[in-house]
Parts: C-alpha cells; structure tokens; sequence
C-alpha cells in the first residue's frame, strides 16, 4: 500500500470502508429505529423485528419477480405489505397481552420470530436468493473512486425517511400523540389520546422501516431466511447507542455502529485488518455490553429497558 | 417388543430427560426467579464442547483432546457454564429484564460464532466427533438402557434438589423477589445477590444438559447449538408445562419433545419433497402452540403451587 500515491489511499478508504459502513449503517439505523419507537409505545423488546425484516426483504422478491420492477422500486409497495402484516400480527400475538407484564410480550415475539422464519423457508425456500444476478458497474468518480449507484440510493432514502419520520413525530397530530403515549401513557390516556391507534400506527411505520432495510439487504447482497435473525443483535445494539425510546438517536446509533463495523476491518495498524471480518457481528455485541456496564441510557441519555 | 423398538423409546426418553435437565436449569432461571434468558444455547453449548474437548482421545484437527474421564469433562463443562452465568448475571442484572434477554442471545450468538471460526480449538464447520458414551461397550439395548438411567438419576437428583431449594427460606427470598423486588429490597434481602446466585445454578444446569447431550449424540457441531433446538424448544417445554412448578418442567419437556419428535417420524413417510416443507411447519406449529399456551393456558399445564403458609414440614 506504501507504493500507492496517497490520493488514492483515501479514495480505497472512501470506496471500501466509509461508504459501505454508511450502507451498512443505513441498514441498522432503519431496523433501529422501529425498535426504539415500538419500545418506547409498548415497552417490551421486540425480538421478531429481525425477521420482519426478512419477511419485507422477501416480499420484495415476490414483487421484483411478479411484477418486474426493479428492487428499488418495490420498496413501497413491500414495505407497505410489511406494515400491515406487523398490525395483524400485533392483534393476533400481542394485544392480548396489553395488560400482562411485558416479558409475556417478549416470549410471545420469539414465537412470532418462529412462526415468520419458518413461514418464508415454507413459501421461498431456504436457499439464499438475489433480486437480480450479475454484477453491476459501479459510477466512478474522480477518475478512480467507484461507488455502486445502489449504495447513494440506499443512503439517501434512509436519510429522507428518517427526517420525514422525524417531522412526523414533531409536526403531525399522530406524531405528537405517540410521542405523547411514549412519554407520558397516562397523561395520554387522560388526554383522550386512543391508545390502541397509536399503537397501530407504529407497528405501520416499524415495520414499514424494517422491510425497507430488508429490501436494501437484498440490493446489496442476498437474502435468506435467517438475514433479519442475523441482524437482530446490531439493531439491538443500535437502539441501545441511541437511547432507547429516542427514534431519531436510534438511527444515529445505527449509522454509527456501521461505520464501526465497517472500519474495524480497515488496516489501521500494520496491514492486517484489525479486527478479523468473520468477528464484524461480535463487534456491535462487544459495544452493547460496553454500554450496558458504562452507559445504559445509551450516548442521548434515552430511556433505560 | 423387537429391538427397533425398545431402542426407539430409549432414545426417546433419554432425549426427554436430556430436555428435561435444560428445562430444569430455564425454570430456576424463570419460573424462580423471573430472569429472562435467551440464550439457553450459549450455556448448552458451553458445557456440551467443553466436556467433547476433554474427553476425546487426542486429535490435530483440533483442541485437545486430552481423553479425561468423562465426569471429570461434564464437571469442567458445568463450571465453565456457571462462570460464563455468573458473568452474565453481574452484567446485566442490575438491569430490566429485557437487556438480560438481549444480552444472552448477544452471548450465545458470539459463542456459535467462535465455535465456527476458531476452528484449531472446535474443529470449526466440521465439528467434535467420537465422543465417548458412557456404557457404549454394553450389549444393546442394555448400554443405552444405562445412561437412560445416568440422565434419569440426574433429573430426579435435579427435582429434589431444586424442590429442597424451592422450599428453604432461600426460595422463599427468591420468589418473594420475584413477586415484588422493592419490597424485598425493603426487608434487607440483597437482590442483585440472590438474583446472581439463581442465574449462575440454572446457568450450571443448562452446561450439564449440554454436556450429557454431547456424550448422548456422540457428536457435536455448532449446529448443534442452533437456537430453535435448543433455547426456543427449552422455553416452550417450560411455558406448556407450567414455569415455577418443576414437575410441569419435566413434564413439559417430555410432552413437547414426543411431540417434536414424534411428527418428525411422521412427516418421515411423506414424500421427500414435502419432507423438508413439514420441518417448516413443525417450527412454524411450535410457534404456534407457543402462543397459544401463553393466551389460553398462560400457567401451563401443571401450574405452580404456592407453598400453603403455615403447610409443609412443622418447624
């Protein structure tokens, strides 16, 4: 590496470390941030939220090969489906435990996680699946510095909805009444604020997100069945960074785990990665535990579980 | 009765007591006192390497192995299980629940994770096999028939054990911790400690299941400590039979796993296409009958008993 003009060090660190910890980022901001609101909403954990993900992710597969879109342009539609799947599943599984202590809801989301997985390996099969085979030629800029086409969009659409969610929550009626719901249940209660569709609404939007990062998944790689299992721990982890109960920490929290991820793998020493990339998953562990010793509230003091 | 057939219902209740034996260590952890673990797999599987390491004879590929007496591995593989518990526990018990539970799936995850990739101490992909069964030199079916009794022997000295525990004013503590932690704390009990204590024994039990199930299957991979197998199926057994009646824990962990492993035989004669479709739907129906238990039954099927104040042994 010594040998190689220093410009074009940097350009190697932007094209395969900085933009592919911010795809990986936008990814984990995405699934984060359903987590942290549904937290904040319901209280309880929501273990199966890896495998919405999948689900979305596979939706989408139906979508790119039913209809002929290109993956991107299935996001809609997919993460829509994806939303009103998560409110029917929320009626069937977990209302009925509204008034029972939340573990109960945290047991009854391993069911779900179950019952989804198996549901997508039953449909489409275990075998890992792309939406569209065949490399792609990436923009190049600044004469040598590639960047996949895919790689802005993912970026930029996990930008836009975050800030859109973020106007939601601040300008919008339902915004503020599931900010209301999450600070304050019983001053909302008292308010007149419906619980029950605040609730709706937000197991729209989580699982809304949640299958659009599925969907960005597949863009970038593959998907299989147990992709969103996969992810479970760094989303967790992501929420936690973030402050739990804080939506917009949560996605910062996830752009920064990924850029952790991604960078941990860049020869800062010496010329081996430092650390190993069979490990990259172990690192957001590695982090979460760190912070649950250090700092539990997360870098924006949110909530504590 | 042939053989076939004697040998199939050994196996079959050796594999029950094996559960039994996880289930066990999940209800001290939960029906006890309340503490979530999800990551029953890591502590499995804690026990189950550590004991296959120890009591191979010596290998390249690998670790080990150092061919020591088999209760001398499942010893190591217990202690190695209850200090991996008792890290757990110091972590994230001062904690909500919820962080316990995502805090060991985090652990069992990072554990298949070296199981896979350390491959000079696990053999990686490939595994640990050979590993000795106790009584294999027997005549069948009488050297299965033993270690039936061992795991048997192991689950009844479990049950009493835990259910002398669960009357002493120690199980008193915990479930009055259970119960109501501030009031607990009010009377001077030390919660985080009695907390740690309960995690660290259920930990320990869970690395003996691991261990005695390596033995059993003669072989162990990181498959093996895949989480539906293992962590999902020890919570259903405990949620179906009844958490904090540890009757309702053996009971569960028998009828699930003939359940289990029953439609497997069944699904057996279908067609080889729809044979690895119905493995789908066996999970997908645990799933389901997961959450059918917490809606319709939320006890279980034997649910627990408080001790009648005043009731029991005089004194």
């Amino acid at each position: 590496m010594a040998a190689m003009p220093e410009g074009s060090a940097v350009l190697d660190f932007v094209g395969h470390y900085l933009v592919p910890g911010l795809v990986t980022g936008s990814i984990y901001a995405l699934g984060a941030v359903g987590i942290s609101l549904l937290f904040g909403i319901l209280r309880f954990a929501h273990f199966a939220h890896g495998d919405v993900m999948t689900l979305g992710a596979y939706l989408a597969l139906s979508l790119v090969a039913g209809l002929g879109w290109p993956a991107l342009a299935t996001i809609p539609l997919a993460a829509a489906g994806t939303g009103v799947i998560t409110v029917v599943l929320d009626r069937a599984f977990y209302r009925p435990f509204r008034r029972r202590p939340t573990i109960i809801s945290v047991i009854a989301s391993f069911g779900v996680m179950l019952m989804i997985r198996s549901a997508v390996q039953l449909i489409w099969g275990v075998e890992p699946l792309e939406y569209k085979p065949g490399i792609e030629k990436p923009l190049i800029f600044f004469g040598q510095l590639r960047i996949q086409e895919r790689h802005i969009w993912m970026v930029a659409v996990t930008v836009a909805l975050v800030l859109a969610l973020h106007l939601m929550l601040t300008r919008t009626r339902m915004g503020r009444a599931m900010r209301a719901v999450s600070d304050e249940p019983d001053l909302a209660r008292v308010a007149g604020i419906s619980a029950e569709r605040v609730i709706q609404v937000t197991w729209f939007i989580g699982g809304a997100l949640a299958a659009t990062a599925g969907v960005f998944i597949g863009m970038d790689s593959q998907i299989d069945s147990y992709m969103g299992w996969n992810l479970l721990l760094p989303i967790f982890a992501a929420a936690i960074l973030g402050g739990i109960g804080q939506p917009m920490g949560a996605a910062a929290g996830g752009l920064v785990l990924g850029l952790i991820e991604e960078l941990s793998s860049y020869p800062w020493i010496g010329d081996d990665p430092l650390i190993s990339p069979d490990y990259k998953s172990g690192l957001a562990f590695a982090i979460m535990v760190a912070l649950l010793i250090w700092r539990p509230t997360g870098l924006l003091r949110g909530r504590q579980f | 009765m042939d053989t076939g057939t004697i040998l199939y219902l050994i196996s079959l209740a050796t594999m029950a007591g094996l559960y039994a034996i996880l289930t066990l260590g999940l209800d001290l952890q939960w029906g006890f006192a309340g503490l979530f673990n999800a990551g029953v797999a890591g502590f499995f599987a804690i026990g189950a390497y550590a004991t296959s390491i120890l009591t191979t004879p010596g290998s390249e590929d690998r670790l080990g192995g150092f061919d020591l007496p088999i209760p001398l591995g499942l010893g190591a593989g217990v202690l190695l299980s209850a200090g991996l518990g008792y890290a757990v526990a110091r972590i994230c018990l001062r904690l909500k629940s919820d962080y316990l539970a995502i805090a060991t799936i985090g652990i069992a995850e990072i554990l298949r994770l070296i199981l896979r990739n350390e491959a000079w101490m696990t053999g990686g992909n490939r595994g640990i096999a050979g590993i000795p069964r106790p009584f294999e030199d027997m005549d069948q079916p009488w050297g299965e028939l033993c270690f039936l009794l061992v795991v048997a022997g192991f689950v009844v000295l479990l049950y009493v054990g835990i259910e002398r525990a669960w009357h002493s004013p120690w199980g008193r503590v915990m479930r009055a911790i259970r119960e109501n932690e501030e009031a607990a704390e009010a009377a001077g009990k030390d919660v985080i400690a009695f907390r740690t204590h309960v995690f660290t024994l259920g930990a320990a039990v869970m690395g003996l299941a691991g261990g005695l199930m390596a033995h059993y299957l003669k072989f162990i991979g990181p498959d093996a400590t895949e989480p539906i197998l293992t962590t999902f199926l020890a919570w259903v057994m405990l949620i179906a039979g009844g958490s904090g009646n540890n009757r309702g824990a053996i009971l569960g962990a028998a009828l699930i796993w003939i359940i289990w492993s029953g439609t497997e035989l069944l699904t057996q004669r279908l067609p080889s296409d729809w044979q690895t479709r119905s493995s789908y739907i066996r999970v997908f129906l645990i799933g389901l009958l997961l959450q059918i238990v917490l809606q319709r039954f939320s006890r279980g099927l034997l649910p627990e008993k408080p001790p009648r104040p005043g009731g029991g042994k005089p004194g």
